[in-house]
């Protein structure tokens, strides 16, 4: 199922003093099964963008293709839609609010009007999705940890059984190991599930271990697109927006200037590390990169 | 001088069960004794609920021990008479600059914390304005907080405890929410006010790469600490940091695998310019080695 954007703008507030375009001329395809980034700088529309995607924003002007079906057509389901494209906001642990995980997470496949069987079945399956254990189950998600209750808040999105999965910011304020238990949970979803999903992080390195294409936002416009060597070349023009690169791509480009014959568009730590043995003339013994 | 001391410090968090009544303890500072020099630039690590958040509330009396004790400036934290004293002597910043805000301007906001102690009006805007200065907001002064970036907003809840003229200033996680310039814009004004005014600093992050500059690193684990030093003793230690659910900086990492790959590379690479300084000495033994014998070969990293 793809999702396409075509000349897609939005304006907040329009005709007031507060008016604002948030989202200028977006034109941009999401393919079916893609691992996606959506990286920018703080305001620069990201989250604007994804809540277009499941209809919760609705666009200025432009139009927007579900499996190139117009979702602004009268006839469109729109609210099928919402269950189709699954939406994880920052800190979606705020919004936990049942008595145990378990009924948390049935929460969503109740509201679809469910079967209990079918609700239950569903928070079982989204529970063992993200890796948590089922001693949890029954107790209240406010005795979890951070790291953990994400992991529910992601789960209640999960048994809505969404084709498509958005995440904004899902790691922010974990610490290193929760980061990357929950990026390692969500890249088993895209590999294993088959789902297209859509991460939006502030964090360079996240985007460059995980995704297979980027998306820049500036300013309300797609600034940049590509794989993560492709926009990362560009370090220079994503400083310039209040973007970055991983701290091993500028490892690399400085290794390349000192004369070093690697290539400096390498992105994560694994790639870099046989950059370097092999133009050091030494064999790569396929060591495994250690995870925290 | 010690400016924020803590001896035996035990902290237990109590919760109840609302049908039982029972009570259960849980630990979070078990005997944490710690040292802190005026001027320093501390880092404390630690995964989510190793006890970070709850050691930093302690420094401006948030909370209060449950056993053992902790002076600010020579001030007992018990004390409640000093209260006052010790929240301005250490300020706190936190997490989420939405919820630090209250002012309408950015200027009245850095001037709520002066103002509610009665600082006459004169040195009111005199500090707002030393303040505003020190983070770089003022030529924001004028305008509505909420059309900030993330780091101008914790800019400006940086500047609000900085207006109050503290020793030390405790920042919980103040870049947890910023986009990569945020998080420059943050580090960089909390370096100057350290290096500048010579405020104590204690941070308290997750990124790892934001620690690397620090005098002095505490890690914790289970309400303990369990390793301190400097960055680079800190960051020579990748497998203690991992099974600390800890990360070390990307270039630090790869230096790391390179060196498991057997390339001879030192432990504790912290930069991007030792790193590419020691690959060179791989490249030429021979230079480095001649180095070493006249005693030379050690690049300050400095």
């Amino acid at each position: 199922m793809s999702i396409r954007l075509e000349n897609v703008n939005y304006v907040y507030s329009p005709d007031s003093a507060f008016c604002k375009q948030a989202l200028k001329d977006i034109n941009l395809e999401i393919k079916d099964g893609e691992f996606i980034g959506l990286i920018g700088h703080t305001g620069s529309g990201k989250s604007t963008l994804i809540q277009h995607l499941n209809g919760l924003i609705r666009a200025t002007s432009g139009r927007i293709y579900y499996n190139e079906q117009d979702i602004y057509e009268s006839q469109f389901n729109l609210r099928g839609l919402r269950a189709l494209v699954g939406l994880v906001f920052q800190y979606p642990e705020h919004q936990l609010f049942e008595v145990t995980v378990f009924k948390d997470v049935c929460f969503g496949p109740n509201n679809l009007g469910l079967s209990k069987d079918e609700c239950e079945a569903r928070a079982r399956e989204a529970l063992r999705l993200v890796g948590l254990k089922k001693k949890h189950w029954q107790k209240s998600p406010f005795e979890l940890s951070g790291g953990q209750k994400r992991r529910v808040a992601i789960a209640g999105v999960l048994a809505m059984k969404p084709e498509v999965l958005i995440l904004d910011e899902p790691t922010a304020g974990l610490d290193p190991k929760g980061r990357n238990d929950i990026l390692e949970q969500i890249s088993k979803l895209h590999r294993e599930e088959h789902m297209t999903v859509i991460l939006v992080s502030h964090s360079m390195e996240d985007v460059a271990q995980y995704v297979d294409r980027l998306v820049v936002m500036n300013r309300g416009s797609v600034f940049m697109e590509g794989t993560p060597a492709q926009v990362f070349k560009h370090y220079v023009e994503l400083e310039r927006i209040g973007l970055a690169a991983p701290q091993v791509t500028y490892v690399m480009h400085r290794l390349a200037q000192e004369g070093y014959k690697v290539d400096p568009d390498a992105t994560t730590i694994r790639e870099a590390v046989s950059e370097i043995l092999s133009a050091l003339g030494k064999k790569n013994e396929g060591s495994e990169v250690i995870q925290p | 001088m010690n400016i924020v001391k803590a001896a035996h410090l035990i902290y237990d968090y109590i919760t109840q069960d609302d049908e039982t009544g029972e009570e259960t303890v849980s630990r979070a500072i078990d005997d944490v004794d710690l040292d802190i020099s005026a001027g320093d630039f501390i880092a404390i690590l630690g995964h989510n609920g190793s006890g970070k958040s709850t050691l930093a509330k302690h420094m401006n009396a948030l909370l209060l021990p449950t056993g053992g004790a902790v002076w600010i400036k020579n001030m007992d934290t018990r004390d409640e008479s000093q209260v006052w004293d010790i929240r301005q002597t250490a300020g706190m910043v936190f997490q989420n600059p939405d919820n630090q805000i209250i002012g309408s301007i950015v200027e009245e906001d850095v001037g709520f914390g002066p103002e509610n102690i009665g600082v006459p009006t004169d040195e009111i805007w005199q500090r707002v304005n030393e303040s505003l200065e020190a983070v770089g907001m003022t030529e924001y002064r004028q305008h509505s907080p909420n059309k900030l970036s993330g780091g101008q907003k914790q800019r400006v809840a940086i500047a609000g405890v900085m207006a109050m003229r503290p020793e030390c200033i405790v920042l919980d996680e103040p870049t947890a929410m910023l986009d990569p310039n945020g998080r420059k814009e943050v580090l960089k004004t909390v370096r100057k006010l350290n290096k500048e005014s010579g405020v104590t600093v204690i941070l308290i992050t997750h990124y790892m790469d934001e620690v690397i500059l620090a005098d002095k690193v505490f890690v914790m684990d289970d309400g303990k600490i369990v390793m301190d030093g400097m960055p680079r003793e800190i960051f020579s230690q990748v497998e203690m940091l991992k099974s600390l659910r800890l990360d070390v900086p990307q270039v630090t990492e790869l230096a790391y695998e390179l060196k498991k790959a057997g390339v001879p590379l030192p432990d504790g690479i912290l930069t991007i310019d030792e790193f590419v300084q020691a690959l060179e000495n791989v490249k030429r033994p021979e230079i480095s080695n001649a180095q070493k014998k006249e005693g030379d070969a050690h690049v300050d990293p400095s």
